[in-house]
């Protein structure tokens, strides 16, 4: 059992930290990141450590037996997703303690609910019955909310109500979904229900209720227009955040659930209906992202994009043959964790730009190249990921998803990865044109702090990194999965 | 027998029925009071199906008991939040619903 003992702590820790962060003065809230990131690095690492040693297991929390206690699934995935949220939420986190100097009346509120949406994160990577992962939604969905609404002007206010009502009606469609299965299977556990799950209208109407739910939390086209005022609105570190690892949960929990009950209970054409509102949102958002004047409303619809490559994995994964089904698990975890990656750089570098030049306007960009090189790397490295260019994680899980469709025999797939790469050019060139053109409206700029564009640079150098070395984290997440070798 | 299945089922089905009430009032109403109280009620409905669909046909069960429980306690942090956020919209704009999208 080495190395399992810090399990329960990736969430006691960060609710730990929460609370201990509402009761001391606010000048000390930003400091105690200091205690707690490398508490939770070191937490993290030795539960990696325990994969390593014990292998794919399940760990009951207090040895109480399910249904009275929790079990918590310690496989590949969920360490992967926990070493994502852990390196993504550190580097916005420090970019946070920077940035919120200029924000004095949101620095209050800000760290409790970091470390409450850090909690409910990993509650979800780490839930294995389907009602502890409802309420790890909640605690990071409440949480999320709250941020969006820190910076009180009424536009930011407007996007966290929308945002709310989206969350909760999500959450009450997956929680009578959860109802429905319990009262017809009596459990509640991913394992149970794979074996107890049998292909009749209750099942079939719990799942379409649920999978709603989920679509509408990970914000698919067409259920997305919540999420580019949310997300576009809120504060950098915040915008970061919400669009790096909190869309992410949901889609996690709609793989997982598929995995185990999709193929078997949906309709036939529901993978492919899944796929092809997942083009929708590539082509959508991509189009609506060009179409921005405001930088942050681009990086918010370059979101919705991108959530649509994801969703590729349902018609892939279902009903394909073992290769071109491993070949969509490894791509779409890919494109996940360089997502993640990827768009937390760009939303940091372009916080970092808008700084600059003291306004959201991408025509107020002109010229910033000469001040700003390093801003613009940023924005530039995290680009070439986000357009799935070589070398760079955004690449390999396309590639990935590429070969999985000619594998599986369905090449209508191709045109979208293709189109969708075209169109996130077009996009991010858009910024790049302004920021080379030569122009009068500036001479000088505004220079942020070294802490901003560091960490922005490395969320970037790490998107990159990840599709060099893509082998190694692919052959961990598959641990313990129907994909796993052993 | 079927006397006491129907009448564990009755619970269900009033659950799904308020279920359909609360989403509704949810998708009619402007009025983001009149919605919160539209999805509290769709709230209350989820809880009737978890408590009474669990209990037809095998008696009494625990763990729904504590999933609603659990379930309230978000219902409610979840209506606290919906109406701070609201009572502050409410003060910057002057408006009781959300402006439609542009």
């Amino acid at each position: 059992m080495i190395g399992l003992w810090s399990v329960p702590l990736l969430f006691a820790l960060p609710l730990s930290l929460g609370i201990l962060s509402l009761l001391v003065v606010p000048k000390w809230r930003p400091r105690l990141i200091f205690l707690g990131l490398p508490l939770l690095a070191a937490a993290s690492l030795d539960v990696l450590a325990g994969l390593a040693t014990v292998g794919p297991t399940v760990y009951r929390l207090g040895d109480w037996a399910a249904p009275l206690g929790i079990n918590l699934v310690v496989d590949g995935l969920a360490v992967g997703m926990i070493l994502m949220t852990t390196l993504v939420t550190s580097l916005c986190a420090l970019y946070a303690w920077v940035y919120l100097r200029d924000h004095p009346s949101s620095t209050t509120f800000f760290w409790p609910l970091l470390w409450f949406l850090w909690a409910g994160m990993n509650g979800i990577w780490l839930a294995e019955d389907i009602f502890n992962l409802y309420v790890g939604l909640e605690v990071m969905g409440l949480a999320a909310v709250g941020m969006v609404a820190l910076r009180a002007t009424p536009q930011a206010l407007a996007a966290a109500m929308r945002y709310l009502l989206a969350a909760l009606l999500g959450s009450l469609a997956y929680l009578l979904g959860v109802a429905l299965l319990y009262g017809a299977y009596g459990t509640l556990s991913m394992a149970g229900l794979q074996e107890a799950a049998t292909n009749n209208a209750t099942t079939q109407v719990a799942l379409a209720l649920i999978i709603l739910g989920l679509l509408l939390k990970t914000a698919l086209f067409p259920l997305h227009a919540w999420l580019p005022p949310a997300h576009g609105g809120a504060l950098t570190p915040v915008s970061a955040l919400l669009s790096a690892l909190v869309i992410k949960a949901s889609f996690y929990i709609l793989m997982r659930l598929w995995l185990v009950l999709g193929p078997e209970v949906t309709p036939e054409f529901t993978a492919q209906f899944l796929g092809v509102l997942g083009a929708g949102a590539v082509f959508y958002g991509g189009w609506m992202a060009w179409r921005q004047h405001h930088l942050k409303q681009l990086v918010a619809y370059s979101t919705v994009a991108q959530i649509g490559y994801l969703f590729l994995f349902f018609p892939l994964v279902t009903n394909t043959g073992p290769e071109a089904a491993r070949l969509a698990w490894d791509g779409t975890l890919m494109m996940l964790i360089a997502h993640a990656l990827a768009k937390a750089a760009l939303f940091l570098s372009a916080g970092n730009l808008i700084l600059a030049v003291g306004s959201p306007q991408i025509s107020h960009l002109v010229g910033i190249s000469r001040f700003r090189p390093m801003s613009l790397f940023s924005f530039g490295l995290a680009g070439v990921s986000l357009m799935g260019l070589p070398p760079s994680g955004g690449f390999t899980g396309k590639w990935l998803l590429l070969h999985s469709a000619i594998l599986s025999g369905q090449w209508w797939w191709l045109i979208v990865l293709f189109l969708g790469g075209l169109l996130s050019a077009a996009y991010i060139f858009k910024v790049f044109r302004m920021s080379f053109r030569e122009g009068p409206q500036i001479d000088r700029s505004v220079t942020p702090p070294l802490t901003l564009d560091v960490t922005a640079l490395i969320l970037a150098s790490v998107a990159i990194l990840i599709g060099l070395t893509a082998h190694l984290p692919l052959h961990w997440l598959r641990m313990g999965s129907v994909f796993g070798v052993g | 027998m079927s006397g006491a299945i129907s009448g564990y089922l009755v619970f269900a089905w009033s659950g799904v029925l308020l279920f359909g009430l609360g989403l509704f009032g949810f998708i009619v109403h402007r009025h983001l009071l009149r919605r919160l109280l539209a999805f509290n009620i769709m709230g209350s409905g989820s809880f009737l199906v978890l408590v009474g669909l669990a209990q037809d046909g095998r008696g009494v069960d625990h763990v729904p008991h504590a999933m609603v429980i659990t379930g309230i306690v978000v219902a409610v942090a979840s209506t606290a939040l919906a109406l701070v956020v609201f009572r502050r919209w409410y003060r910057a704009s002057g408006r009781t619903d959300l402006p439609e999208d542009t």
